[in-house]
């Protein structure tokens, strides 16, 4: 059972790094956000040091949406679905599968190229830590919630704006949690703070409970 | 890989599906006893593909029910078919022989060996075009890379769509020698086709008959 999740796990891995709109689709659009959001704004230093945080992390949000569309779409049109709901795990495992191999190639991509970004925002140097940590912690959820939308759009051609609607406010209580745990790192509170905590407890929540529904949603569209 | 299935038996009781609002068939029933063949035939339409995925459990019959009698009872009839549709479930930036050792992997549960990717390769005569990418295969050769799904693991029931499309002659004979000798171990097939396949063993459904 392990094999069969990790050879689904690889497969993904695979098709991201090998088909054009994958990994550097995602990377794109958050450097594209973050070199434009300055120029709209000003070059107001301070200002730009403020909104920092809150930039990356919604920039990081609307970058890691442009991949969902492709989550099980893709395996939609070209059968692979058929043969992925009658294997030998259940698909709420396979949407597990998947939803982590969208992890290793959208979200955790952009947060190993978030610092980077930060500089161009004036980041100051004691927020880069929390911001990781935060969404290190944070993106696992994003690709988590994600999957419900992608298999409850799996059969809208072209759905991928309709996902994005129902996605994003979702993602409100991630966001909300990612951001205050990093200002409470930022005022000198420990970053591990309350809200930290209750940033982890809401990817542990999407862990079990996303797949469920994500598989649900799939059954629901196609039987 | 010569495995003996347990005796099986597929048996469909008074099936009907509604696609939209229209009725495409219905009292569709039959039984297929282990080490035979049913070929469901029929024009355009009256839902040959639509049996073969409710067998497959990916669609609901609107009434009536199928059930695979013997083998595991705790799988589904799912878990227990090879379901060859109309769309060959190959990822095109993968090659060759990475989309095979993928369903290896996949549909036996066990880590597919290099070795057995290549023999399952060599059966459907793509073994020398193992390293190119699958989205540049013809389509005949598509069609023969997802019949080769068949022999990477050992399922009682095969569910072919039209498995013949785009195939040439000598490709199709090597489908019947397979089919053939997958009947013989004991196995079951559906198979919904336009061309005369000849199987030692079938029972002939005419969905034309059950289409109102």
């Amino acid at each position: 059972m392990k094999l069969v999740f990790w050879a689904i796990l690889c497969r993904d891995v695979k098709l991201a790094f090998r088909q054009g709109g994958g990994v550097g689709l995602g990377v794109a659009f958050f450097l594209m956000i973050i070199v434009l959001l300055p120029l709209g704004i000003g070059p107001d230093l301070a200002l730009l040091e403020r909104i920092a945080p809150g930039i990356l992390w919604v920039a990081l949000l609307l970058a890691s949406l442009l991949s969902f569309d492709r989550l099980f779409h893709a395996d939609f049109e070209d059968g692979t679905l058929d043969i992925l709901m009658n294997g030998p795990i259940p698909l709420e495992l396979v949407v597990l599968a998947k939803a982590l191999a969208h992890w290793l190639t959208t979200g955790l991509v952009l947060v190993i190229v978030a610092p980077g970004l930060g500089f161009m925002l004036n980041l100051p140097v004691d927020v880069f830590a929390p911001l990781l940590i935060t969404m290190l912690v944070g993106t696992p959820g994003l690709s988590l919630i994600g999957a419900i939308g992608a298999g409850l759009t799996i059969s809208v051609r072209r759905g991928g704006l309709l996902m994005s609607i129902l996605v994003l406010p979702l993602f409100v209580p991630i966001l909300i949690f990612g951001i205050s745990a990093v200002s409470e790192a930022t005022i000198g509170l420990s970053p591990f703070g309350p809200s930290f905590m209750i940033l982890c407890a809401l990817t542990l929540a999407t862990i079990v409970l996303a797949p469920v529904a994500a598989a649900a949603a799939i059954r629901a569209s196609l039987l | 890989m010569e495995i003996e299935f347990d005796e099986m038996h597929l048996r469909a009781t008074k099936l009907a599906a509604i696609r939209g609002e229209q009725a495409i068939f219905s009292d569709v029933s039959f039984n297929v006893c282990a080490g035979e063949a049913l070929i469901v035939n029929g024009e355009n339409g009256t839902g040959k593909s639509t049996l073969l995925r409710i067998i497959a459990g990916l669609l609901k019959p609107s009434s009536g029910e199928v059930e695979l009698n013997g083998g595991y009872g705790e799988l589904s009839i799912g878990e227990q078919c090879h379901y060859i549709g109309h769309l060959d479930a190959l990822k095109s930036a993968l090659s060759v022989e990475e989309n095979i050792f993928f369903y290896g992997s996949f549909l036996a549960g066990a880590e597919a060996s290099r070795a057995g990717v290549l023999d399952v390769l060599r059966q459907v005569r793509l073994d020398h075009l193992r390293a190119l990418p699958a989205g540049l295969l013809s389509a005949g050769q598509k069609r023969r890379l997802s019949i080769a799904r068949l022999s990477v693991a050992p399922r009682p029931l095969w569910l072919l769509d039209e498995p013949t499309v785009s195939l040439d002659l000598a490709s199709r004979v090597e489908l019947e020698v397979l089919a053939q000798s997958h009947l013989e171990r004991g196995g079951l097939i559906v198979a919904a086709t336009h061309m005369p396949i000849s199987f030692s063993q079938f029972t002939l459904l005419d969905m034309n008959e059950f289409h109102p």
